[in-house]
């Protein structure tokens, strides 16, 4: 599985888990309005570690978190590579 | 220090008739009553303030039965204790003496004036007059980083939670505990003010053969803390045992591990008790269920008066230390209570504990104790044993993760996503979800300190 199709499919059983609505996940989402709140966002972190054996966020000090969807994929494929 | 007229643990002893085991020797404890395990040397740590500092439990027992009402103070470090910590731990004690065992190699970590080694080779030897001293027993807390507190207790209080009351048939002792410990202390205090026998473990004994020998000597009444039991009931040596007491402490013991222990050992009264280094044994609970009832609370049970204050359990009782010795630090509160650190919570007609007021993680503002997390997992019929953890989190400061053994070791190929599926569920229901595994691991085994108790590495 693509990391793409990995994070979607992680952001909707988290989604489903924590009783959310999933927006449409396009690249120029913002995250904030994903409906995935804090807690979500740090239950998929871990989550995308455990499945993807990275978490860029930790392993850089100042790697910012990202604003849009899109933008969160890249930091994973750039971290995959 | 005053001399006094109360009567040493030698002279408590009940009848001597039981024996102690360790791997390698046994000692039927009458022969200590008109003997000695010093070679001789006994009369040299007359008033002394003793360290002992034996590599086995065995000696250890002996020097105490042997020691107690002649040196002024006796100090147990425990098997873990830190070499670097042996200058501060003697200077507060006031230590002038060492017991070591005969093969304890000469090195210059117990440099004290007198240095005795004592073995389990028990030879006659005239007694010292009656005790003349009230010994201080000093104990060393555990689960703190830097050097450990010491705490003094006194022999009347480390004995006060033991009933004197006959038993029907002869009993034999054994604890996963260490006796240098204050939970494995209390095992040794109740086996040889008794009559009993005790089976001691050995320094790096597995599991199983320890299990083989408590069998062979019949052991009646066993003792551990949770995670000791969690670990026991690994071991297919469980089979061989069948104690008529089963006794739990030293850590929260949850419904999940009590029920294990009814359904493994259906014969047995299953109880637990709770106690601490600092507080002495405040309560037992022998209905089966986790927590105790609330009305332990604000009245005083065998001298023992419990207080909640800011979500903690507070104890004051004839069992508590009296003090610290070698640090500046107050053992208790204006009106005597000591604070043990445990957080309580409130269930129906219960107090259950919640954790540690020193183990909270906190997940973006929102306080969670790891140990009623394990408590859920713990319910899980495929779940053995469970440590939940902090992990960095870049978004809530933290989040929870999950390490979990099952019975089974591994789980089967297929089975992993549908167990980590029902657990999840499990604490979905049971749990906000703030408090709710991000993610679980399987994991073969889990660390238990040499405390007995799970390995906690954060806080």
């Amino acid at each position: 599985m693509s990391v793409k199709l990995t994070i979607m499919d992680q952001m909707a059983e988290i989604a489903r888990e924590h009783g959310k609505i999933l927006a449409p996940l396009r690249d120029d989402l913002v995250l904030l309005d994903s409906g995935l709140d804090s807690l979500g966002f740090a239950v998929l972190v871990a989550r995308l570690e455990d499945q993807l054996g990275i978490d860029p966020f930790t392993a850089s000090e100042d790697a910012l978190f990202p604003v849009t969807f899109g933008d969160f994929v890249k930091v994973y494929e750039n971290g995959a590579h | 220090m005053a001399r006094i007229e109360a009567q040493s643990l030698r002279q408590r002893i009940a009848d001597g008739s039981g024996f102690l085991w360790d791997r390698a020797a046994r000692v039927r404890i009458a022969d200590l009553i008109g003997g000695t395990s010093f070679d001789g040397r006994l009369e040299q740590l007359a008033g002394r303030s003793v360290v002992i500092a034996t590599g086995s439990q065995l000696t250890t027992a002996l020097a105490l039965i042997e020691l107690d009402g002649v040196a002024r103070r006796l100090t147990i470090l425990p098997p873990d204790a830190e070499a670097s910590h042996f200058a501060a731990l003697f200077a507060g004690a006031d230590a002038d003496a060492v017991i070591v065992d005969r093969d304890t190699p000469e090195n210059a970590a117990f440099e004290l004036p007198i240095r005795v080694a004592c073995s389990a080779d028990i030879v006659a030897a005239e007694r010292l007059p009656a005790a003349t001293f009230a010994t201080e027993w000093v104990l060393l807390t555990s689960g703190t980083t830097g050097v450990p507190k010491m705490v003094v207790h006194a022999l009347s209080g480390l004995t006060a939670p033991i009933a004197r009351k006959p038993a029907d048939a002869p009993v034999v002792w054994g604890t996963f505990y260490d006796i240098r410990r204050y939970g494995g202390l209390q095992i040794f205090l109740r086996a040889v003010l008794g009559g009993a026998s005790l089976v001691l473990s050995s320094a790096s004994e597995p599991i199983a053969d320890h299990l083989d020998r408590l069998a062979r000597h019949g052991v009646t009444h066993l003792s551990g803390t949770p995670s000791h039991w969690r670990r026991a009931l690994m071991s297919p040596a469980i089979r061989k045992i069948s104690p008529r007491y089963v006794r739990l402490s030293g850590e929260i013991a949850d419904q999940a591990v009590l029920d294990s222990l009814r359904n493994a050992f259906p014969q047995a009264s299953v109880g637990h008790a709770y106690a601490s280094t600092e507080a002495g044994v405040a309560f037992e609970v022998n209905d089966g269920l986790a927590g105790f009832p609330a009305s332990y609370v604000e009245q005083v049970r065998d001298g023992v008066a419990m207080k909640v204050e800011d979500g903690s359990l507070r104890i004051r009782s004839p069992r508590t230390a009296s003090r610290y010795v070698g640090i500046d630090a107050v053992l208790t509160d204006k009106d005597g209570f000591v604070d043990t650190g445990d957080i309580l919570e409130l269930r129906g007609d219960r107090y259950v504990f919640a954790g540690r007021r020193g183990g909270i993680i906190n997940i973006g503002g929102l306080k969670v104790h790891p140990e009623e997390i394990e408590a859920v997992i713990n319910q899980h019929p495929q779940v053995r044993m469970s440590l939940v953890r902090p992990k960095a989190s870049p978004i809530t400061g933290s989040i929870v993760i999950a390490d979990v053994v099952l019975k089974s070791g591994e789980p089967g190929a297929g089975d992993a996503v549908d167990v980590k599926g029902d657990i999840l569920k499990l604490c979905r229901d049971a749990l906000p979800r703030h408090k709710v595994p991000a993610a679980i691991s399987f994991v073969p085994t889990l660390d238990v300190a040499a405390t007995g108790k799970l390995a906690r590495r954060h806080g």
